[in-house]
Formats: structure tokens, sequence, C-alpha cells
């Protein structure tokens, strides 16, 4: 009985495990603990801190991704998730370090749960009334939301959050890391004959946070797939597609939009919080409406519903212009102030002319889910193929137990 | 003193609240037939009072001349406009006719680029358009005009009409009123009365069944989206005038409000739209009155939540049934 379940569940998923796919796996993994050691070594520092920044805007589209890709759930004010997250795991962290001092280098750890579940508890409270709405007018409610948010934590509410000035207060330190102390000091190498300045490598806090930013995107990539074919997921699916067939056939909408509002606000939360630790700092400015609708944006381009679309997505958008500027701010490829600036500036323009041409030819994002391609695309017969051909695995697999 | 100050905010309120029922219409008007949220409508706004700011500095400032000598026609026509009060009236009006027009071809446009290739995609994709839309207009004025805040003259100057109470009450406030309550009474008596109006009226009840009697239903969309961005940019000449300065992200916050107004009285219902502007307008002055000032936006955006939960269907509207 679980047996056939579990066939079915990886017949649905997006495929199997072929020699071709480990082998590009494996790629990826070595080419990702590689990367910092590389650009560390040859002094291109600004880009093991533009991949972190863009792995915690991969944690984001993925977060993101179940609420508007799997729940069909139009959220415009993701963003408060992202400063609830590293707020409550800034304030909560800091009181926890000032009462048991010999916890500092656990203290990140120990709040990644308080921050999800802050995350999770606020996206509960705000779905909670709004699950009759719909989808418009949930896009509103969200952004007011995520307003309302910035506006209370701008407005020094509760004389905890310090407005506009930020956190940690003045002269109050986030406490380091576990590990982070010993590998500054002791995780260095050079080699003097590679390259014309040398190769030196040391272990900066910069690494360090890419490591911990990688390993939560391949743990967030994990969940969300297995999300993604769980029974919620499939939920989800009917639910986008058909809300009254779904509750028709017994699909508990309101539960089913919960889990989703909490499961996303998840992982904006932790993300939040690794950015306040990550960056030592968080004011209100880092969670405007912008920055909610690029991790939309980034959601978008890349794909609704896709897991490679929305890595893809978060690189293009946060990746791209902070990668040529910090190319060209340290002289790698030779381009002029003005004209980094005018490629900063011209970049939300582009992006605002890219929604609107994406949704006219192609809805689906550039790296679709299938499903959701076909969703958006009524017009082609590709529903009907994969109906029948996961019918048809799901039924050739039920052969194979194990596999 | 009480007294004072609340009719002083009841003053503001109704300012305030005349400009966003003029963005409300808007919203409510392209809702009504399209079932649509016109997410770029706050950029109509803003594009407005810059368009209106062009065309009042073409007309009254000596400088564009020295700057641009073939326009040298214009001055003794600027002269007209900057000497007297007629003159002063005359260009505020052909500031407003303008920027109307140009700001409908906008809206126009918009809908034929932007969201009429989608009217059958799912709900989803015309909102993600408009939002793209948003974004790029906002970010064509930083780029193109202004980064920071640009000054608004108000021709009007700083003349008190009348006093109730001990409250002073301005010319541009009483013009505010009276030119917003005026466009909303001839909108509403356009709708009902008119040939098109009635034609407007069939689409937004059923488009197909309007569309099988003869109606041009793309005329009827494309109406809307020149009357509501029309009034629109008339609210961002008043708000430039009103604040003394414009900027590219000005139409956020004040498009925010105008759909929450649209919300309140009932979205898709013009007179709900109307009311809905003033009651938001009023108790926004009051709320910065007498709770705090930091925190009137979140009251705004607490009303909309409200609503929305509480009584969806607004204080005019009907209930909204889901179509299956």
């Amino acid at each position: 009985m679980g047996g056939t379940k579990m066939d079915v569940n990886t017949a649905v998923s997006s495929g199997k495990m072929t020699p071709m796919r480990i082998a590009l796996y494996t790629l990826m993994g070595v080419a990702l603990v590689a990367m910092p050691i590389f650009f560390e070594g040859f002094g291109m520092l600004f880009m093991t801190r533009i991949l972190a920044l863009v792995g915690l805007y991969v944690m984001l589209a993925l977060g993101l991704n179940i609420v508007v890709g799997y729940a069909g759930l139009l959220d415009l004010g993701y963003i408060a998730f992202y400063a609830i997250g590293a707020y409550a795991g800034v304030i909560v962290g800091s009181a926890v370090f000032k009462s048991m001092p010999g916890l500092g280098p656990w203290t990140y750890f120990l709040m990644i749960p308080v921050a999800a579940a802050f995350a999770a508890l606020t996206g509960l409270a705000l779905g909670t009334p709004v699950l009759r709405l719909r989808g418009d007018y949930l896009a509103i409610v969200t952004l007011g939301f995520g307003e309302i948010v910035r506006i209370i934590i701008n407005n020094n509410a509760f004389n905890i959050t310090n407005g506009a000035a930020g956190l940690p207060r003045a002269g109050v330190f986030l406490p380091k890391p576990l590990g982070l102390e010993w590998l500054q000091n002791n995780a260095f190498f050079a080699i003097p004959g590679m390259g014309a300045n040398g190769f030196n490598f040391s272990f900066s806090s910069n690494v360090y946070w890419y490591y911990i930013i990688v390993l939560l995107c391949v743990l967030t990539i994990f969940v969300v797939q297995r999300l993604d074919d769980s029974r919620l997921g499939r939920s989800w699916a009917a639910m986008r597609e058909d809300e009254v067939a779904a509750s028709s056939m017994g699909v508990n909408i309101m539960q089913a939009k919960l889990w989703a509002f909490s499961l996303g606000a998840v992982w904006g939360g932790i993300a939040g919080l690794t950015f306040a630790n990550f960056q030592q700092f968080v004011s209100p400015e880092s969670f405007t409406f912008m920055e909610s609708v690029f991790v939309v944006c980034a959601v978008v381009i890349g794909g609704m519903g896709s897991i490679p679309g929305a890595i893809i997505g978060a690189l293009l958008i946060q990746g791209t212009p902070e990668i040529i500027r910090g190319f060209a701010a340290s002289g790698i490829i030779p381009l002029k102030g003005e004209q980094v600036s005018a490629i900063s500036n011209y970049r939300n323009l582009v992006f605002g002319l890219v929604m609107v041409m994406m949704m006219a030819w192609r809805p689906q994002g550039i790296l679709p889910s299938k499903r959701r391609a076909s969703e958006l695309r009524p017009d082609t017969d590709e529903m009907g193929d994969e109906e029948s051909e996961t019918l048809y695995d799901a039924q050739h697999d039920t052969g194979q137990p194990g596999e | 003193m009480l007294v004072n100050l609340i009719i002083a905010q009841l003053v503001n309120g109704l300012t305030l609240g005349g400009m966003y029922a003029l963005i409300a219409l808007g919203y409510t008007l392209v809702y009504g037939i399209l079932l649509m949220i016109n997410f770029a409508h706050s950029e109509l706004f803003m594009s407005g009072a810059f368009v209106g700011l062009g065309v009042m500095t073409l007309l009254t400032s000596s400088k564009v001349i020295g700057r641009f000598p073939w326009l040298s026609w214009l001055a003794p026509a600027q002269q007209f406009f900057t000497s007297s009060g007629v003159g002063v009236i005359c260009m505020l009006a052909i500031v407003f006719l303008v920027s109307m027009v140009v700001v409908g071809i906008m809206g126009v446009t918009i809908e034929r680029l932007a969201y009429r290739p989608l009217r059958h995609a799912p709900r989803l994709a015309p909102l993600i358009s408009a939002v793209g839309v948003s974004i790029f207009l906002q970010n064509a004025v930083l780029l193109w005009i202004s980064s920071s805040q640009v000054p608004f003259p108000n021709p009007l100057g700083n003349k008190m009409a009348f006093s109730v109470a001990g409250v002073d009450v301005s010319v541009l406030k009483v013009v505010i009123i009276v030119t917003a309550i005026t466009l909303m009474i001839a909108l509403d008596t356009y709708v009902s009365r008119s040939r098109m109006g009635k034609a407007m009226r069939a689409t937004s009840q059923d488009r197909e069944a309007a569309g099988l009697m003869g109606i041009d239903i793309n005329r009827s969309i494309m109406l809307a989206f020149f009357i509501g961005p029309a009034l629109a940019s008339v609210a961002g000449i008043f708000s430039g005038m009103y604040y003394g300065s414009i900027v590219f992200y000005m139409g956020f916050l004040p498009g925010m409000k105008a759909f929450t107004a649209a919300v309140i009285g009932g979205i898709g219902n013009l007179r709900g739209a109307m009311l809905g502007g003033f009651v938001l307008g009023m108790v926004e002055s009051l709320a910065s009155g007498f709770i705090s000032t930091g925190y009137k936006d979140v009251i705004a955006f607490g009303i909309l939540i409200l609503v929305l939960i509480f009584r969806p269907g607004g204080l005019l509207g009907e209930s909204v049934v889901e179509k299956v």
C-alpha cells in the first residue's frame, strides 16, 4: 500500500535518477563548493558576497513559489515574512544571548526555528482572515499587509525595532556563529605560482555564510520538491486549477491555503534571519514593496511552480546586475562608472517591461513546470498529453515497486 | 479648540477625499468592466501630475522660451496666463484638459498593449502584467524626468476663500472639492444617461451578451481606460498643487488608498467609489489629527483589510458572486 503510493508520487515528480542527472548534480555540487574558494583565492571577494545574496533570493523565490506557483495565490507582501524572520531572530536572539552568553555561537542556529515559527504564525494570522478573498483582492491585501509590517517596524513599535535606524543598536553586535572564529583563524592557504597575484584563500565570514546559505537552499529545494509531490502538493494543484472542482472532490481548501501561506512564510523567515546575521544589520529599508515585487518577478520570469525556474529567476533578478557591477567595480571588465550605474538604473525599467512581455508571450516562464505551462497556455494540447503520460507512468511503475 | 481641529481636519478630509474619489473612479470603472485591478492606475495619477507640470511650465515659465527660442511665439500667451485672474483660470483649464487627454491616451495604450492580449488568460496574468506596467512607468519617470522631488507651483497662491468657525479654508481646497464633485456628477450623468454610458453598463453586466446585442465591447473598454486615467490625472495635478512637489513614486500610496476607497464603496460601483473616497479621506485626516500621523497609512490599509474581510461587497456594492 505505502509502496504503491510512493511510486505514484515519484512518477508525478519531474524524473528518475538517470546517470546523466547524477553526473549533472555532482558537477553542480562541486561547482557550488569550489566557487567561493576560487573567487576568494583570486581576490574577487565581492563574488562570494553576491552569490550568498543570490542564494537568499533563491530561498525567497522558492518560498514564494509555494504560494504563487503551487497554490496559485498571488502574494505581493511576501517580503514581510523576510522582515519578520530577520527582526524576530535578531530581537529574540539578542535577548537569549544577553541572558545566556554561553550560547553565543549557537544563537543563529537556535534562532532558525524561532524565525521560522514567527514567520509561519504570521502567515497563519494573515492567511486565516483573507482565505475567502479572490486572487486579485488577495494580492492587494497581502500588499497592504507587507506595507503595514514595514511601517510598524519603521515607527519603532513598542520601542523594540529601533525604527529607521535598524538593529542591532549601535554598540551591540550579533554573536559570531559556531565555528566561524576557528575557521577564520585556521582555514587559509596560499599557492604562490598561480595567477598574477598568486592564490590566497582565507576563510572569511562571507565564505561561511555562503556555505550556510547553500546548505539552506539545498534543504529548501529538497523540502519544496517533497511538498510538490505530496498529497498537499496535489491538492494545491487541484485548488489552483479549479477551486470549486477541487473542493467538491474533497480537497479542504481552507487547510490547503493556510498550509501554503505558512509553509511559504517559513522560508522567508529563515532567509530573513540569515540575511540579518550575514549583514550583521537589519533596517526597514530592505523590506519595501519593490523587494516583494522582485521576488514575484523572480518566480514569474523563472517559471511559476518550477524549482529550477525559481533558481534561474533569482539569479537573473538579483545576480546579473550585481555581478556586472561587482566585476566593473573591481576593474575586471572595463566599464565606466556611469555605464555601471546605468545598468542598475535600467534594471527595474527592464524588469517591468519583461513582466509585461512575459505575460503576453511566455506566461509560463523560462523554465516552466510542465503542468503549470499547460495551465497558462490552455490553447496548446499539452495538458491532455501530460495527463495520459502520468497515468501511464503510474501504472507502469506500480509493477516495479522499490524503483 | 477641539471644534476648530475637527473642522480643520474635516476640510482636509474632504480635499483628500475628493482626490481619492477621482482616482478610485478609475479603479472601479475598469474593475466593473474587466474584473481586473488596474495596478498601473496609480502610475497614471503620477504621470498626470508630471504632464500637468510640463504643460504648466510651458504656459507660464519664461525660462522655457529662454532655453528654446523657437517657442518665442508663446510669450504673449504666457503674459496673459500669468497676469490676471482670468488668465490663471484659462491656463489651469488648458493644463487640466491637455493632461487628461494625454494620460487618457496613455491609459488606452496600456490597455491595448498590456491587457488586451491577456483577456482570456488566467486572472493572475493581467495582474502581473499590470504590476510590470507600473514598475516600468515609475522607472521611466525616474530615469528620464527626475529621480527626486520636483517643486510644483500653485498658481492659486495661498489665498483664503472663507473661514468657518475660525478655520481658514484656502481657495485651492475649495477648487479641489468643487472640481472633484463636478467631475463626479458629470461622469455619473454620462454613464447613466448617454448612449455610450449605457453601452458601458451593458458591457460590465455581461460582456458576451452585450457583444451579441451589437455593442462594441472594445470601445466600451477603451472608454473606461480613457475616462479613469483622465480623472486620475486631474487628481495628480491637484495633488501636486496641494503638496507643492511631485516625485516618481508619488502614486503608490494614493493609489492604494484610492483602491481602498473603491473597495469601501463597493468595487464596480461608481457612486460607491465617490462615497468611499470621501469616507477614507475623512477617516484618514481625523486619524492623523487625533491618533498619530505615523500610523495614518496603517489605518488606511487596516480599513482595507477589514472591509475586504467583513464586507467584501463594500458599503453600496451588491455581494460579489463567484462565477464558476
